[in-house]
């Protein structure tokens, strides 16, 4: 079988008003079905910057990436993304409405069906609650579920995660990481997650991708993580392995 | 090496501020000072009471007659027509121009959004003709389109079409980054882009673009008619103005003005406000 999202040798280039900066370099890496696969390290490997161009935001300057087997072009809702930022949910539509919106315009899927399939995920991250509201009364750990309902309501082949959990505070992010992997038991869906908490992408993947910064390129991928618990240690010390890779740099830049 | 302790607290039994004191109600008075309506009726009868004070003191209705007077000329011209239908001359004149006015600002937007040399002509345009009043364009109106309403609208779009469009861009320019990929990840391009995330996203800007509208055609329209009078067969408000001031019915000039205000509270209190309420309000983008 062959791998859900291929992403091949993948050069990412921007440009700031004064230079063009090399975001990642020759990255590839492949995404089977039903994995968590998370994009983890410091900041400045650009691993925001893969999120996007997998989502299509971002055209490689080198490289190419397939989904399905089909080419990525440009964004579309087989790949929902799942941002960090709290305005993500459209303000002037309530929590329903949210999760319908893509449902009803990317889909075209009749009214009343689209209806019921987003209260059912509303269920799902429990807002049944809160379904008439308007994104602005909600709390940030709300928000962020109405947008991981409403990216999951659409099936996609693949859901992007950037740093959802990251504004949270630190009890909230528990929760939410726990219910993540609730969600994920029930309906095995596909997840391509940004993080650089070493900690969470232990606790949320299954495998996990190392990237080191400036430009950021593959350093390791850690296979099996979800073998590793915390309840024996062995999820600490794999922790403390994956710091020790990361920041084992030769200590010149500093 | 001793483990921490938790001692459990009991929050079951009603605590000594009673159920009372967490929520209290407000009195009949403070519920009342509340309401903004209610506050600012109140101002506008205590300016009400002054001018007619002041009216009754000056004893002069040539020069400034009382409010009561004001309003006995108001009842007499609204009883017998005049005013409703000079207002009404004026409102479908104003419609018009606002209308193409606001049509031509959605055009110059939308192509601002789309292209940046479009970015350019906007803001050199706007930067041109914004400061320029409408009403000094009026005699070459005059000369272009002649004695009737083709001379106000085109004054009224000139007046409407750049506070929209300078409102309306900035409102598109300040949707979030975050908001615009999310419409794009749903496949959404181009028109259904900008209807279904670019306004709504940026609607409280556009409001008040189409608030500064509405106040500069209003007052652009009773000025410009006030200049070139009874030219479409039957006046509007401003004409209603200058003819009783030549004919030195001040009472009735004093009604017209006060008719102009009080059309210009409505559209404000009761139309603007009303939608505010039920889209930026509700949706918590503006306070």
């Amino acid at each position: 079988m062959s791998a859900l999202l291929d992403v091949d040798g993948v050069t990412l280039r921007y440009k700031t008003s004064s230079a063009v900066i090399t975001a990642t370099e020759r990255v590839g890496f492949s995404v089977d079905r039903s994995d968590r696969f998370v994009l983890l390290g410091p900041s400045g490997c650009g691993k925001s910057t893969l999120l996007k161009a997998v989502g299509g935001y971002i055209k490689p300057s080198e490289g190419r990436m397939k989904i399905n087997g089909r080419e990525i072009t440009g964004p579309g809702a087989d790949r929902m993304m799942i941002f960090q930022e709290f305005d993500q949910l459209l303000p002037w539509k309530t929590v329903l409405a949210n999760v319908m919106f893509p449902l009803l315009t990317a889909r075209r899927m009749p009214r009343k069906e689209a209806e019921s399939r987003a209260r059912a995920y509303i269920e799902k991250v429990g807002l049944t609650r809160v379904v008439d509201a308007y994104p602005h009364t909600l709390s940030g750990g709300m928000k962020q579920r109405v947008a991981i309902a409403r990216g999951m309501a659409m099936e996609p082949d693949i859901l992007l995660m950037d740093e959802p959990f990251a504004a949270l505070d630190a009890l909230t992010r528990r929760t939410c990481q726990d219910e993540l992997l609730q969600l994920w038991s029930e309906t095995k869906f596909t997840v391509l997650f940004v993080t650089h908490s070493i900690a969470e992408a232990i606790k949320i993947g299954n495998r996990i991708l190392l990237l080191s910064p400036h430009p950021g390129r593959v350093k390791a991928e850690v296979i099996d993580v979800d073998k590793v618990s915390a309840e024996d240690g062995s999820a600490a010390r794999l922790e403390k392995q994956i710091h020790d890779l990361l920041f084992s740099e030769p200590a010149t830049a500093h | 090496m001793a483990d921490a302790k938790i001692i459990l607290r009991d929050t079951s039994t009603p605590s000594a501020a009673s159920a009372a004191d967490v929520a209290r109600k407000l009195s009949v008075f403070e519920l009342l000072w509340n309401d903004g309506f209610v506050r600012k009726s109140l101002i506008i009868v205590v300016l009400a009471a002054i001018w007619q004070a002041y009216g009754s003191y000056l004893d002069n209705p040539l020069l400034f007659p009382t409010f009561s007077d004001t309003i006995a000329a108001l009842w007499e011209k609204v009883r017998d027509g005049t005013i409703p239908m000079r207002a009404w001359t004026s409102l479908k004149v104003l419609f018009m121009g606002y209308a193409a006015g606001i049509a031509l600002a959605a055009i110059l937007t939308v192509l601002a959004i789309s292209t940046r040399i479009g970015t350019d002509f906007l803001e050199t345009v706007t930067a041109m003709f914004n400061p320029l009043p409408a009403i000094a364009l009026l005699p070459l109106a005059l000369i272009w389109f002649g004695l009737g309403s083709g001379s106000l609208v085109f004054v009224l779009i000139h007046s409407v079409l750049w506070p929209v469009a300078l409102n309306t861009h900035s409102g598109f320019k300040s949707v979030s980054n975050t908001l615009r990929m999310v419409g794009r990840n749903y496949g959404l391009t181009g028109f259904s882009y900008v209807i279904r995330i670019l306004i709504p996203a940026g609607f409280g800007a556009i409001l008040t673009g189409l608030k500064i509208g509405w106040a500069f055609a209003w007052r652009t329209l009773i000025a410009a008619e006030l200049v070139f009078g009874v030219s479409s067969g039957q006046g509007g408000l401003g004409w209603f103005i200058f003819e009783n001031r030549n004919l030195l019915e001040i009472p009735a000039v004093f009604a017209g003005l006060l008719t102009v205000i009080l059309i210009g509270l409505v559209v404000e209190n009761l139309i603007f406000r009303t939608i505010e309420r039920k889209t930026v309000l509700t949706w918590g983008t503006q306070s």
